[in-house]
C-alpha cells in the first residue's frame, strides 16, 4: 500500500534547537512565592500535568510561573507562551489562540501533538477565568 | 494462509496481514503496539465482507433462508470461541469488548451484594477493571480494596490472603498486566479465592490472544476478553461464566432477543447465552471473531506462545543491554515491555520512533493508578509484540532509539 503523504509532517524535525532549548531550560519554570490563582491542567492522553500560577495587578499579569511534567512540545509551549503573556493585560492574554501558540513554536504540529501544544494555553485560560471568578463551563472552554 | 503447523513460518504469516506491507513516513511499518489492538489477517477482513455480501440478515427471527444462515453462522462463532477456551456453548456471551463484559458483571453481580460487602482488585488493573467497581461501590456503599504488587511487579499473594475475609464477595484481577507484562498465577489465585467462597473474575484481554487458555484447568468463575486484540474486528468482546452462576444472575441489558415471553405485566428471560445478549448483536463482528479463532487455531496457540517467547527474550536482552533504559516489571513476562529512556518524555520517544515508521505506545496505557501511584512515573513507553513481528524489526527498533538519543543529545 502506498502512503498518503502529509506535506506538513516534519518527523524529528519538530525538535528544533529552539524547542529543545526551551524544553531543557524552560523560562518561568518554578513556583511563585505569592500568587493570586493557580490552576492544574492534566492531559490524560500522555500523562502530562502542569500547574500555572499568576499574579495580577491592575488587570495585568505581573508574574506567571508553571511547574509539572511534560513532553518537549508542551514544555516548550509553556515556556514560550508564559513569557509572551507576562506584563500583558488579561484581555490581551485571553485573545491568544492555539494558532498563536503554533506560531510561537514555529514547528509543524501534527494532530496527535495538538493537545501537547495547547496544554499551557488551556491552563492559562482556566486560571484567568478563575481570577475573574467566572463560572467555568469546561466543555465550552476546551480549545481542542 | 500458512500451512506449516509445527512452528510459525514468519514469511507466510506476514503475507496474511496486508497492512504489514504499508509504508509509514516512507518507511516500512514496524507495528509494536499489538497490546492496544492487533492487526487483522485477510481471512478475518474477508469474512466480514463475505457475510454482508452473501448472508446478511438479522438473527434469531425470521424463517427465511438468509436469517437461518446468519443465525447458524453467529451461533457457530459462539461454539468456536467456547471450544477455544474449553468452555460450553451456553457459557459464552458476546459483548462489545472487555470493558462491556466487566460492566455486565459489575452491574449484574452487585445486585446481590449488600452494604459493606467487599470487592478486591489489584494495583495492576486496567481502568476497565477499576472504574466500574469503584463507581458502583460508591452507589451501593461497598468497599473496594486493592491487592498490592511487589517490587518486581508481581501480585502479592500474601496480601491477597490477608485482604480476603467473610465480606469479600468478588475478586477481579488481570491475567497479564498490560503494563508490567506480569503473568499472574490464575490457578493458584482461584484456589485461594474459592477457599474463601468468593467469586473470581479474570481479565484475559492480554492473555487469550497469546497463550492457550483452558477455563476448566484455571477454574476462574468468569473470564473476559476482546476480539480485536486477537486478530478479530473491533466491537466484539467475550464474557465467559460458569453456567450455574450465569443462570442465577440478573440480565444486564433488557430488550429484544434476551426474552422468552413478554406480557404487559412481566417478562420471562431467554436461555443462556442469549439472556445476556439484548438487541441485535454485532453479527458480522461475531462471525469474524469465529474466523479469527480458526486462524489462531490454524497457527496453533502453542506455536504462537513459543515464537513470542523467543521474540520477547530477544527484545528483553536487547533492551536491558541499554544502560539508559529502565524496564518495568518482572523478567519472566508476556510479550510486552514498558520502559523509559533516560529522562526523555515517552511522548517524544514515540514521536521520533514514529518518524522511523515504528509504532509504539506512550502514556499511562489505561492504568493511571499503577503508573502514577505505584511506579511513580508520569508516563511510560511500551513495546508489545505479536506472532507477526520479527527479530529484524526489534533490531530496527533498538537502532532507532539512537535517533531519539541524538535528537535529545543524550
Amino acid at each position: 500500500m502506498t502512503e498518503i503523504i502529509d506535506k506538513n509532517y516534519a518527523g524529528e524535525g519538530i525538535y528544533r534547537e529552539n524547542i529543545l532549548d526551551h524544553y531543557m531550560h524552560p523560562q518561568n519554570f518554578g513556583r511563585l512565592e505569592k500568587f493570586d490563582f493557580q490552576f492544574r491542567e492534566f492531559n490524560p492522553l500522555c500523562g502530562d500535568e502542569e500547574t500555572v500560577q499568576i499574579k495580577v495587578e491592575n488587570n495585568i499579569i505581573k508574574d506567571i510561573k508553571f511547574f509539572g511534567k511534560g513532553c518537549a512540545i508542551s514544555m516548550a509551549a509553556s515556556s514560550m507562551l508564559f513569557s509572551e503573556v507576562k506584563n500583558k493585560t488579561l484581555d490581551d492574554a485571553e485573545k491568544i489562540t492555539k494558532e498563536n501558540v503554533f506560531e510561537l513554536l514555529s514547528v509543524p504540529i501534527s494532530p496527535v501533538r495538538v493537545k501537547c501544544a495547547c496544554l499551557p494555553l488551556e491552563a492559562l485560560r482556566r486560571v484567568i477565568n478563575q481570577y475573574r471568578g467566572e463560572k467555568i463551563n469546561i466543555s465550552d472552554k476546551k480549545i481542542c | 494462509m500458512e500451512i506449516l503447523a509445527k512452528q510459525i513460518n514468519i514469511e507466510n504469516v506476514r503475507k496474511d496481514f496486508p497492512i504489514l506491507t504499508r509504508l509509514v513516513h516512507n518507511r516500512p511499518l514496524i507495528y509494536l503496539d499489538s497490546c492496544a489492538t492487533s492487526q487483522k489477517p485477510s481471512v478475518v477482513v474477508n469474512s466480514i465482507k463475505s457475510f454482508y455480501e452473501n448472508n446478511n440478515a438479522n438473527i434469531h427471527r425470521g424463517i427465511h433462508k438468509l436469517a437461518e444462515e446468519a443465525t447458524l453462522m453467529y451461533e457457530e462463532a459462539h461454539q468456536k470461541v467456547a471450544d477455544f477456551i474449553n468452555a460450553d456453548f451456553e457459557e459464552i456471551i458476546f459483548t462489545k469488548n472487555t470493558t462491556e463484559s466487566l460492566n455486565l458483571l459489575a452491574y449484574s453481580l452487585l445486585n446481590n451484594l449488600k452494604e459493606n460487602d467487599e470487592i478486591l482488585v489489584s494495583q495492576m488493573e486496567h481502568h476497565s477493571n477499576i472504574v466500574p467497581w469503584q463507581q458502583l461501590a460508591k452507589i451501593k456503599k461497598l468497599k473496594l480494596n486493592f491487592i498490592n504488587i511487589d517490587k518486581e511487579g508481581k501480585l502479592d499473594l500474601q496480601h491477597l490472603k490477608k485482604l480476603l475475609n467473610k465480606k469479600t464477595k468478588i475478586v477481579s484481577v488481570t491475567h497479564i498486566s498490560n503494563i508490567l507484562g506480569t503473568i499472574n498465577p490464575v490457578k493458584e489465585i482461584a484456589k485461594i479465592v474459592h477457599e474463601n467462597s468468593s467469586l473470581l473474575i479474570v481479565d484475559c484481554a492480554q492473555s487469550v490472544p497469546h497463550i492457550k487458555i483452558n477455563v476448566k484447568i484455571l477454574d476462574m468463575d468468569f473470564l473476559v476478553f476482546s476480539g480485536h486484540k486477537m486478530c478479530g474486528p473491533t466491537g466484539i468482546g467475550v464474557l465467559y461464566g460458569k453456567k450455574h452462576l450465569l443462570e442465577n444472575m440478573a440480565p444486564f441489558l433488557y430488550g429484544g432477543d434476551m426474552i422468552r415471553e413478554v406480557t404487559f405485566k412481566d417478562t420471562n428471560f431467554n436461555n443462556l447465552p442469549w439472556k445476556f445478549e439484548a438487541g441485535t448483536p454485532q453479527i458480522a463482528e461475531g462471525i469474524a471473531l469465529g474466523t479469527a479463532v480458526d486462524y489462531l487455531n490454524h497457527l496453533g496457540m502453542e506455536n504462537i506462545e513459543n515464537y513470542e517467547k523467543e521474540l520477547t527474550n530477544y527484545l528483553y536482552k536487547k533492551l536491558s543491554e541499554q544502560k539508559d533504559i529502565k524496564i518495568y516489571g518482572p523478567k519472566n513476562r508476556a510479550s510486552l515491555i514498558s520502559f523509559n529512556l533516560g529522562n526523555i518524555h515517552p511522548h517524544d520517544v514515540a514521536a521520533i520512533l514514529d518518524s522511523e515508521g515504528i509504532a509504539i505506545r506512550a502514556g499511562h496505557m489505561c492504568a493511571m493508578p499503577l503508573v502514577r501511584e505505584v511506579l511513580k512515573e508520569p508516563a511510560l513507553c511500551r513495546v508489545s509484540l505479536y506472532f507477526y513481528n520479527t527479530k529484524e524489526e526489534i533490531d530496527k527498533f533498538i537502532l532507532a532509539l539512537d535517533k531519539v538519543r541524538r535528537t535529545f543529545k543524550q
